[in-house]
């Protein structure tokens, strides 16, 4: 019980910290020179030896260190499907007359180091003639000689020197440019004809009468008609068609009262034109286009180098190995594997489709499709499900069920996948907008029936008035850059959504529910840590030779963290649950839980697991050995207690259980969940009447992710394959969870405030409307006016609040 | 004053052009990256081995 010195040691105590010249990483495990340089394995030193070579060095003196680590499995032969001529067709976006053109993702490539080796990949090699990054979409367009090297080549290559590019079946990326581009052109057109019609109505706000005289009230007058036709009927189309296919569907939804707006805008300043009655209003007719737009594209601003639609297909490669009849080894296309076909998956691989196992040594790592977290070791004549990734020597396999029927891929047949996108659902802004739209044209009726009784002319200009000015231009333009706003901080700290309409589904949440294998845990190294007195190598040698003796995993995870030599073991215990204890050397050496070792009852529920030791009867300290669970995972939890029923649905077996016990409420944990378990699991808190969002990150929680009203796929690498949801994850922000959903909250409260100015700006607008008293010019303030004081006030409101939860960048951390 | 109809129709036109080549800026696929040319333009081009000897031969004399 009486520990001396608290220090933390690294085990055993390394003199200094050599820094690798190429990744950067300590050069713990291994060390190499080369030309001066350190190096922390031969991989690293392999890709400085290409590019010193190649005069490639300029790549280290753009940024410091700035290489990728590369897997150390890799082997050329895995790219041999890539000399298919129908596959390779697949991926090629260019190939004719000799010169092809591939678009490659990237997803390794993180600095200007990166782009500045990419690009000048002509230098390492003559086939290729040139090659473009795009850095925000992680992509690479190279065009190449097909004559001096190959597709396989290229790829080969690029592995080689650390970007190896993520094949997989293309995603549709084109469809979505279209579409911005066609908004920005409509904002382009909106713009132009604002900025002119203003001009021309310069004369009119001035008052100036010299220009009274009417060839030029009828020239600026037909001007201004001109300009705004562009406007009505090109940049403000998908106003009318939203709202007239709305309320062809009985309902109501925030272009409504737009497109009412804009119309009478229009109709009313022609008829003023043609008839000498005024200069119309086509300067804010133009002008609140422009604005409604540009909240438009604002809002749309979200991450198109991020894919949320990604399903199964994304995760298989596009290709296997098929052995024939007669033993030869053949790329096959994924869609062309029949059943009984034999095929042969090497270490690392991916299995294409549900299988029997025929011969090898198969170890099938299930973590990401059913998230169980050790691999399981199966039989000949087992049945190996699609998607397990075998993790040891090659197999060979016979296929069971085609790609598409096996056990995981029918999960996406059914019907949570084939639901529309919730677009047409109503949300807070269209049950407003219902309002609205309803309260105006009673005003506008009401100004009509009373000024009828005066004169019509006084009761038209009116009626039209009223539904000019209450139009809520401020109120559109609420949610577009408050929720533009919003979610851009959120992307700047590593929760990037799919679009705006998931703040306000994190806003309304009741529930939370947890995967755990590789969302609550990580995948990295186990870290260990001793704290206590100071060991000396002796000591470190004498527990690792009595840790040798145990399968325990907590003895393994020791033995394979410490360095030092193995001795004699003279005699060996093990007490089940307990602790280890025997002689070595002479000494007796006792290693295991608080409770056996120091006989303290109360046992405190840390973030690690402890191991106490003891020598000779003397407690030394303990090693810290975090079961892999995430940073901060005791405060999240904690913080997201007070407000949220939280759940862990786990696919893995229930070994931890007990530990899990401090964070989750026995009812509320379940293990062993299939994939349509989990599914199942989020209808049933759904139907009752309580908001969910699912966390998760592997395949096996692709169900529940789209059931559930917000899923968020985890990521510790947001270019890699995550399945289908609304938002994704940055492992290292975990802990901000709390502070998102808070964010998300208030950002709903500051579009009611802005509603709230939007709607005191119409009052005062009504008042001038219903007296008649709006003429063009108070309309050109007042509409300009409202929507700036919006945008300025949510603006504010929105950074200040982020600031105030602490949330920060990403990069700065 | 009648002189207002043709300087309104010459900034009109002007104005005009500005915006169509607004359209081919867009077009011509411009505004795809607006990041990457930003890291570009910090390269530098690598030197010919004339030109090192061309620089050699100035620090000589």
């Amino acid at each position: 019980m009486l520990m001396k010195e608290h220090e933390t040691d690294t085990i055993p105590p390394v003199k200094e910290d050599l820094l690798c010249y190429h990744c950067g990483d300590k050069c713990r495990h291994e060390h190499l020179k080369f030309e001066q340089h350190d190096f922390c394995c031969s991989g690293c030193k392999t890709v400085y030896q290409i590019l010193s070579e190649n005069d490639l060095c300029e790549y280290y003196k753009i940024e410091d260190r700035p290489g990728v680590k590369g897997s150390s499995s890799a082997s050329e032969i895995r790219f041999s499907y890539l000399d298919n001529e129908t596959i390779a067709s697949t991926i090629l976006s260019f190939d004719e007359a000799g010169i092809a053109r591939v678009s490659f993702l990237i997803p390794q490539m993180h600095c200007s180091s990166c782009i500045w080796l990419l690009e000048n990949l002509h230098r390492l090699n003559a086939g290729v003639l040139r090659s473009t990054v795009n850095f925000l979409r992680k992509e690479a367009s190279i065009v190449f000689n097909k004559t001096e090297i190959s597709l396989r080549q290229l790829v080969q290559l690029m592995s080689a020197i650390g970007y190896e590019p993520q094949i997989n079946r293309q995603e549709k990326s084109g469809k979505k440019q279209k579409t911005d581009r066609r908004l920005i052109i409509k904002i382009g057109v909106a713009g132009f004809c604002f900025g002119n019609i203003m001009l021309m109505s310069f004369p009119d706000y001035f008052g100036d009468h010299s220009f009274d005289s009417s060839e030029f009230r009828t020239f600026f007058g037909y001007a201004n008609i001109a300009l705004s036709l562009p406007v009505i009927f090109y940049s403000a189309k998908d106003y009318f068609t939203s709202a007239f296919k709305i309320l062809k569907h009985k309902s109501v939804n925030i272009d409504v009262p737009i497109a009412l707006g804009v119309g009478v805008l229009f109709l009313r300043s022609v008829i003023d034109i043609l008839s000498g009655m005024g200069a119309g209003y086509m300067d804010s007719l133009a002008g609140l286009i422009f604005f409604l737009l540009v909240g438009k594209w604002y809002q749309d601003k979200t991450y198109k180098t991020l894919s949320y639609e990604r399903d199964y297909r994304s995760y298989f490669p596009i290709a296997a190995t098929r052995i024939d009849t007669n033993g030869d080894q053949n790329p096959v296309a994924l869609d062309e594997i029949k059943e009984s076909d034999l095929l042969l998956i090497r270490n690392q691989e991916v299995i294409p489709a549900d299988c029997l196992l025929v011969s090898g040594d198969a170890r099938i790592d299930y973590s990401f499709v059913t998230g169980e977290a050790e691999p399981i070791k199966k039989q000949e004549g087992d049945l190996l499900y699609a998607g397990g990734k075998q993790a040891g020597s090659a197999i060979k396999v016979r296929v069971k069920k085609t790609v598409g029927h096996s056990y995981l891929t029918q999960l996406w047949n059914q019907d949570v996948f084939h639901k529309q996108d919730s677009a047409m659902m109503a949300s807070l802004v269209d049950r407003i907008s219902k309002r609205f739209t309803l309260i105006i044209i009673s005003f506008a009726l009401l100004g009509l029936i009373y000024w009828s009784f005066y004169s019509a002319q006084m009761a038209f200009n009116v009626f039209t008035a009223v539904l000019i000015i209450a139009c809520p231009c401020a109120l559109a333009l609420a949610i577009p850059f408050t929720f533009g706003n919003t979610i851009k901080w959120l992307g700047r700290s590593g929760l990037y959504l799919k679009n705006h309409r998931v703040v306000e589904d994190l806003a309304g949440l009741q529930s939370i529910v947890f995967d755990k294998t590789g969302t609550i845990t990580q995948n990295k190294q186990i870290n260990i840590e001793f704290k206590g007195s100071s060991l000396t190598v002796d000591e470190y040698s004498l527990i690792r030779s009595l840790v040798a003796q145990s399968l325990h995993p907590l003895s393994q995870a020791i033995f394979n963290n410490i360095d030092a030599s193995i001795l004699n073991v003279q005699s060996f215990d093990e007490i089940a649950g307990q602790g280890i204890s025997g002689i070595v050397e002479g000494k007796l050496i006792r290693v295991g839980s608080e409770k056996f070792i120091t006989s303290n009852m109360n046992v405190s529920y840390a973030e690690s697991i402890r191991t106490y030791v003891s020598i000779n009867s003397e407690i030394k300290g303990y090693f810290t050995i975090s079961k892999g669970y995430r940073n901060g995972m005791n405060s999240t939890i904690n913080a997201l207690k007070e407000k949220y029923s939280i759940h862990l649905l786990s696919g893995d077996n229930d070994a931890e259980r007990a530990f899990l016990r401090q964070w989750f409420e026995e009812e509320k944990m379940h293990f062993s969940q299939s994939p349509q378990d989990k599914l199942e699991h989020i209808k049933g808190i759904q139907s009752n009447h309580s908001k969910v969002m699912m966390i998760g990150d592997g395949l096996n929680d692709a169900g529940a992710l789209k059931q559930s009203d917000v899923g968020i796929a985890v990521a510790d690498n947001v270019y890699a394959f995550s399945p289908a949801c609304d938002a994704i994850l940055d492992a290292r922000s975990f802990t901000f969870l709390p502070a998102y959903l808070k964010f998300s909250e208030k950002s709903l409260n500051i579009v009611k405030w802005c509603f709230l100015i939007s709607f005191t700006y119409n009052s005062v607008g009504m008042y001038f409307a219903l007296t008649g008293g709006l003429s063009p010019l108070v309309a050109a303030i007042l509409m300009p006016l409202s929507s700036v004081t919006v945008i300025a006030f949510t603006t504010i409101a929105t950074n200040y609040t982020a600031k105030k939860l602490g949330i920060n960048e990403i990069k700065e951390r | 004053m009648s002189a207002i109809y043709l300087l309104i129709a010459a900034s009109f036109i002007v104005a005009l052009g500005f915006l169509i080549a607004f359209f081919w800026a867009i077009r011509s696929g411009q505004y795809e990256d607006d990041y990457t040319p930003s890291v570009r333009i910090l390269f530098e081009p690598k030197e010919t081995d004339t030109e090192i000897e061309s620089n050699n031969q100035k620090t000589d004399q």
